[in-house]
């Protein structure tokens, strides 16, 4: 039973990290009043970009290095996230497109992105494309000296892949950020009340652009890591699959905070691979598969009840700025 | 270039469009260093636009502005704070979810991190110097009005401004928060600032400033020392001809009790009661004005008797002048739709007149069907007689519109109240609310709107109106009910009380100090 549990945890980490990267990129993005719907394909992107990246620099040199292999995909996914988010952000900061509405195309869009690149490369290379073992090794759990040998809990803590301490350290990072930087008040003042920080001298553009770029970048390095870690360095069709939009869920239930965002990201992972743990008599996998829809409107219901000025979604999301409205 | 007096700012020939709209044209605008200007004019002559070009907001299409002698570019509010101009505007740029303190060092340069204690000492220092009363660690949205704006101006002088413009900032204020407003300003008078204050109240103006300069339909009329002018020539500049300002209350025989509130009460969405225990009666033939700070449960009140806000508690009974058994009837807990269906005759007017009275997108033929349409049977509406009264009202209320087909969004604040009240009185009602009414309006709009408000007192129709001009509430009211709070803390006849004892009631429940933001 214990061992059970302690699986289940580590596969909730496993598992949950991608829905806390893509959820932290959403966080940023909507703290600068800009409700990024494009989750899901900004991962799509992020994922074959980075898989397509570290596949062809293996490819390039002879003997490739997995450190350098991993960073190509961390750069090369961020990239092509910031790439996504900034067709929308020049779409609703500069043109002033409806957010909602571009949010929707860019899944659209990144969805078949991603999937025709992968089918495309995997064509090429004779059916499917895969990492090589070096890239593998750099994606598969770390061992720290000392750490990973401390019995149960160092299995528990202290064993995964990079990715899932990078995420969690961009979350605390992301926290401090928020709560006592300078630019991280003045950003939260953008996405409460852009008029307001426009008349404290605030360049709205600048921020708005920065911050759905970054946040944009992040969910890219979270479909990295649904390509590299989840799948194991192959492409698989559609692997993304719904995770953008838990992601957005996320956001809701993490209360815009990016510590709780870690919390709740390991509760949602645990749902999501839930049916390969803990196994009831009777109740068919497809009811296992659905629990996380399931608690996003159960959460989305709790929200909208509970009604708290401080722990809500900056006032200005989903609208656009523009300074000489009447 | 020597010149004698040391401007703080001067304006030449600024000229200022929005699309077809001439906001400003060829105004000139002088401050002297350390003199309170009053900018007078009515609402649309344009105030705002002239001040936002100073603060940063807008840019001149035409024109240039000097700040000491110097010639500027003021391109965004970043700029405007580094020539030493500071503006308070009449909608708070304040962000509800920070504190005092965050607000104030918000967009300032500085180290990465932002020293919140030192942020709040600096802030409790400069309150003190110039006798302001503030809590910097307060949440904005937990904060009343007068702190909100006490907080907007600190922030100001945080960064070191020399000028301040005040958008019309006793607007929200009580008569006594506006004499301590004003000590403060004359204390940073003192201190060598040098202040434009927007308003279009006059004996503010008087008061207050030591020169008023005076803008009508965008266009700079002039000049003049407040010491050698009186309120008709302030006046008679500002609106273009001479006016008489007294609003006449006529005298009317107070007719059979119309509405009787009894011992309302509503909670909002945090559990907070916004109304406390209300009651109080209306009759016909009289204007009740209704006084009391902005969120006192004004608006509330107006909805829950309309039939659009839920109450936990009390009654609202209705004797309608149709029903001649003298029975009274309950509606509260009633939609609009069944109160209509009942056969009351009960007109509101909102408050926020395009959002909730009128369909901006519609025309005054389609606005004026959707109170009627549902009387006709069958599938079909009848377009024929609400075009007729559309006509009717346009005429008898001189409603500036191209037809009754135009869309009620494009006509101006004043000619929009028209129709909405137009609509109102056609139905004929012998209840008739009305929240601020005149709000946004021109001198001539509003007067009209205090006569169509009697006319309907002299009709029998028990008028209440909820305003915020309590020298307006005074004049045309037979009884005022000030709210505090959510409860009534008196109803008492204009005629025997003094504006400072109505502003003591705004604040105060019987004699005990109320916390408006429990």
């Amino acid at each position: 039973m214990l061992h059970t549990l302690n699986s289940l945890f580590i596969a909730a980490v496993l598992a949950g990290t991608p829905l806390l990267l893509g959820a932290l990129g959403e966080i940023l993005t909507e703290k600068s009043g800009n409700l990024n719907l494009g989750v899901e394909g900004m991962m799509f992107m992020g994922a074959i970009t980075g898989l397509a990246g570290s596949y062809y620099y293996e490819q390039a040199v002879g003997t490739p290095n997995g450190v350098v292999s991993a960073f190509i995909a961390l750069v090369v996914s961020f990239l092509a996230g910031s790439i996504g988010a900034l067709i929308y952000s020049f779409l609703t900061i500069t043109l002033r497109a409806n957010q909602n509405v571009t949010g929707l195309t860019l899944t659209i869009f990144g969805t078949g992105f991603g999937n025709f690149l992968g089918e495309y490369i995997g064509q090429k290379t004779g059916g499917y494309v895969a990492v090589g073992e070096k890239t593998k090794e750099a994606f598969s759990s770390v061992h720290i000296p000392f750490l990973s040998d401390i019995p149960v809990v160092g299995k528990l803590l202290f064993q995964y892949n990079w990715m899932v301490y990078f995420a969690i350290a961009l979350a605390i990072v992301m926290t401090w950020f928020l709560k006592k930087s300078r630019v991280g008040l003045n950003l939260r003042a953008v996405g409460e009340d852009p008029a307001t920080a426009d008349a404290a001298g605030i360049n709205i553009r600048r921020y708005k652009y920065f911050a759905t770029l970054i946040g944009g970048g992040i969910c890219g390095i979270g479909g990295m890591y649904m390509s590299m870690v989840t799948t194991s360095g192959v492409w698989v069709h559609n692997c993304v699959s719904g995770y953008g939009w838990l992601a957005v869920a996320l956001v809701i239930f993490a209360t815009w905070s990016p510590a709780r965002g870690i919390l709740v990201a390991i509760v949602f992972g645990g749902l999501t691979i839930m049916r390969m743990y803990i196994n009831i008599k009777g109740i068919p996998a497809q009811i296992y598969d659905m629990l996380p829809y399931v608690a996003t409107i159960i959460v989305l219901v709790m929200t909208s009840m509970r009604q708290s000025k401080e722990h809500a979604q900056p006032k200005s999301c989903g609208t656009n700025y523009f300074r000489e409205e009447r | 270039m020597k010149e004698q007096v040391d401007y703080a700012i001067k304006m030449r020939d600024i000229k200022k469009t929005f699309g077809k709209v001439v906001a400003n044209n060829h105004v000139n605008l002088e401050l002297k260093k350390g003199e309170i200007l009053a900018l007078l004019g009515e609402n649309g002559s344009g105030k705002t636009t002239l001040m936002n070009m100073l603060s940063g907001i807008y840019f001149p299409d035409h024109g240039e502005i000097y700040v000491h002698g110097q010639s500027v570019k003021i391109l965004s509010p970043r700029d405007a704070f580094q020539v030493g101009i500071g503006m308070v505007h009449q909608h708070f740029k304040l962000v509800d979810v920070f504190t005092a303190a965050e607000n104030i060092a918000l967009g300032l340069d500085g180290k990465v991190t932002v020293n919140r204690k030192e942020v709040n000492q600096s802030v409790r220092e400069l309150a003190t110097k110039y006798g302001f009363d503030i809590d910097p660690t307060k949440k904005v949205y937990q904060m009343a009005v007068s702190e909100k704006q006490t907080v907007e101006i600190l922030k100001v002088l945080y960064r070191g401004a020399d000028v301040l413009i005040l958008d019309e900032p006793t607007a929200v204020l009580t008569p006594q928060e506006t004499e301590k407003l004003f000590a403060v300003l004359k204390n940073m008078k003192k201190a060598g600032k040098s202040i434009i204050i927007i308003t279009h109240k006059l004996h503010e103006v008087l008061s207050i400033s030591d020169r008023v300069a005076i803008l009508r339909k965008g266009e700079y009329i002039g000049a003049v020392n407040t010491k050698e002018t009186n309120q008709d020539q302030l006046t008679e500049m500002m609106v273009g001809h001479p006016i008489s300002l007294e609003i006449e209350r006529p005298k009317v025989k107070r007719g059979p009790e119309r509405i009787s509130v009894v011992d309302l009460t509503c909670k909002n969405q945090d559990g907070i009661k916004v109304l406390n225990n209300v009651s109080f009666s209306a009759y016909g033939g009289e204007i009740l004005g209704v006084a009391g700070i902005a969120g006192s449960g004004q608006k509330e009140l107006c909805e829950t008797i309309a039939g659009l806000y839920p109450a936990i508690g009390g009654a609202v009974l209705y004797k309608d002048k149709n029903n001649k058994d003298n029975i009274k009837e309950e509606i509260l807990g009633l939609n609009p739709d069944e109160i209509s269906r009942k056969g009351i005759s009960m007109a509101f007017v909102p408050e926020d007149r395009l959002g909730m009275g009128l369909i901006a997108n519609m025309d005054m033929t389609d606005n004026i069907m959707l109170r009627s349409y549902k009387k006709r049977k069958g599938i079909f509406v009848d377009r024929k007689k609400p075009k007729e009264l559309a006509k009717k009202i346009i005429s008898e209320l001189e409603i500036a519109t191209p037809g009754a087909d135009t869309p009620v969004g494009r006509l101006s604040g004043g000619n929009v109240q028209k129709v909405l009240l137009g609509r109102e009185i056609a139905s004929a009602p012998s209840v008739l609310i009305v929240a601020y009414p005149v709000r946004g309006l021109d001198i001539n709009s509003s007067y009209r709107i205090y006569d169509l408000l009697n006319e309907q007192k002299k009709k029998g129709v028990a008028v209440i109106f909820i305003g915020e001009d309590l020298d307006v509430l005074m004049e045309v009211s037979d009884r005022v009910m000030v709210m505090c709070g959510g409860k009534i803390s008196g109803i008492v006849d204009p005629k025997e009380v003094t504006k400072e004892d109505i502003g003591l009631m705004m604040i105060h429940v019987d004699g005990q100090e109320e916390d408006r933001h429990e």
